[in-house]
């Protein structure tokens, strides 16, 4: 095994370490939001899917975030580390906007009575997943590997910068959705046990994500040392 | 500064005069507006949907789509004989060859809206009466920017297996913010509500466009370098 595979192990093995944390922590968070949190007075225990919805739209939006600056550093130093990197992160990406856009609808039916509404943030998060998936798409249907970087690269980059639109236009929107109760210019307007347990569950979201892109990363670099890449 | 200019419009001069001389992608995305209008026609309960209650929608849907053929084209053009090598040896910048196919790119895209927008009143029944500067306002402010996005993706799309397919799965979710901005306004417009109600998507229109024009001009060197 040549030094370059040795590495891209150890990077796989810290990856499916994080990830085996992450879960592990996400079961507390099944745990802690079940047994020891307040049920919500209006909702129910529908609620109860904030904990698992929320943190996995922050870590969509992150990952967007990162595949972004990925693709800026990548356009700069020209580093096919970074390149893959940016992959990694897109395809964790997918994965939370998945889980956001199943945790939705299953918290919308009990509350809004429907699966589905032309809610605003509700389209703009689809239309992020179809971001992920045109990247997605874009990386299998170009072959030669320095195109595929610097054409993803680009698009990754005009993906973070529709981002702010997608904020913008969502206050302006007539819309349906919650409005922000944490991250709002007053203080939270969540009692402790609540915002403890969705600060909880952000972590153990955000841990698995850095699992997922560190472990996928790590199997590129090696099937790249194995000189068989053609990650798609 | 001049050089820059000069190349601008000596690109976007050779794309349009391609485009005059066989006609063919002019007159088809005529064609295929129109089209898509007769279906919107047809894909309502007339029962149910007042032509005038959709009329907003069908315009958008019709400008961003013709739009999109368009877009198709600038790029495939370049792929025949070799000629984007061509114009890659010719002694003009990067930003001047994506300046050039995006003024040849909004040329096209206009030509198809000035055409379509007649043909909607006819088919629509809308009564644009005092309000045909604020429409073509929102229809310069809102196609602007996707165009921006779209001249770029095309040089994209162009390079993989099936551009066709891949254009608008690139594109369509840029076109979100300038079709709900348009739509907004243009819904406000011919229901004849007050200019305050429309400033702030017409500013909203107007940044995308600022945003997307300045990022697709600094990143379209990154997709030319071989």
């Amino acid at each position: 095994m040549t030094p370059e595979a040795e590495r891209a192990r150890v990077v796989v093995r810290r990856g499916l370490a994080l990830v085996a944390i992450g879960l592990l922590a996400l079961g507390a968070v099944f745990v802690v939001a079940l047994r020891f949190t307040p049920i919500e007075r209006f909702q129910g225990l529908p609620q109860k899917i904030f904990y698992v919805h929320v943190p996995a739209a922050w870590c969509a939006l992150l990952a967007f975030t990162v595949v972004g600056i990925a693709s800026i550093l990548y356009l700069w130093l020209r580093d096919a580390r970074l390149d893959l990197f940016a992959e990694s992160a897109a395809s964790a990406g997918l994965v939370f906007s998945t889980v956001m856009l199943t945790t939705g609808p299953l918290w919308g039916k009990p509350i809004w009575g429907t699966w589905w509404t032309w809610d605003a943030r509700l389209t703009f998060t689809l239309f992020l997943f179809f971001l992920f998936l045109g990247y997605r798409a874009l990386r299998g249907a170009l072959h030669d590997p320095g195109e595929r970087a610097r054409y993803s690269a680009v698009v990754g980059i005009l993906g973070m910068v529709l981002v702010p639109f997608v904020h913008l236009t969502v206050y302006l929107f007539p819309t349906v959705h919650p409005q922000p109760i944490v991250l709002k210019p007053s203080s939270p307007s969540l009692p402790w046990e609540m915002l403890r347990t969705l600060l909880l569950s952000l972590t153990a979201y955000t841990v698995l994500l850095i699992g997922f892109v560190t472990t996928r990363y790590g199997l590129g670099r090696g099937a790249e040392a194995r000189g068989e890449l053609d990650a798609g | 500064m001049g050089d820059l200019v000069r190349a601008v419009f000596a690109i976007a001069g050779k794309d349009l005069r391609v485009e005059v001389r066989s006609r063919t992608a002019l007159v088809s995305a005529l064609a295929f507006a129109a089209l898509v209008l007769v279906i919107f026609n047809f894909a309502r309960d007339a029962g149910s949907v007042s032509r005038e209650a959709l009329a907003p929608s069908v315009l958008w849907i019709t400008f961003t789509f013709s739009g999109m053929i368009a877009l198709n084209r600038s790029f495939a053009l370049e792929r025949e004989n070799a000629a984007l090598d061509g114009l890659l040896l010719a002694p003009v910048s990067r930003s001047a060859l994506f300046l050039g196919k995006y003024l040849a790119n909004l040329a096209f895209v206009f030509t198809v809206e000035a055409v379509t927008l007649p043909l909607f009143v006819l088919f629509f029944g809308a009564d644009l009466s005092g309000v045909v500067s604020g429409i073509v306002l929102t229809a310069v402010l809102a196609t602007a920017g996707f165009v921006a996005v779209g001249t770029l993706f095309s040089a994209i799309a162009v390079r993989t297996r099936f551009a066709e397919l891949m254009l608008p799965l690139l594109v369509l979710p840029f076109l979100i913010p300038p079709v709900i901005g348009a739509v907004q306004v243009t819904a406000r417009l011919l229901a004849g509500r007050p200019m305050s109600e429309i400033l702030g998507w017409l500013k909203i229109l107007a940044l995308y466009d600022l945003v997307f024009v300045t990022v697709c001009l600094l990143l379209f060197p990154a997709l030319m370098d071989e």
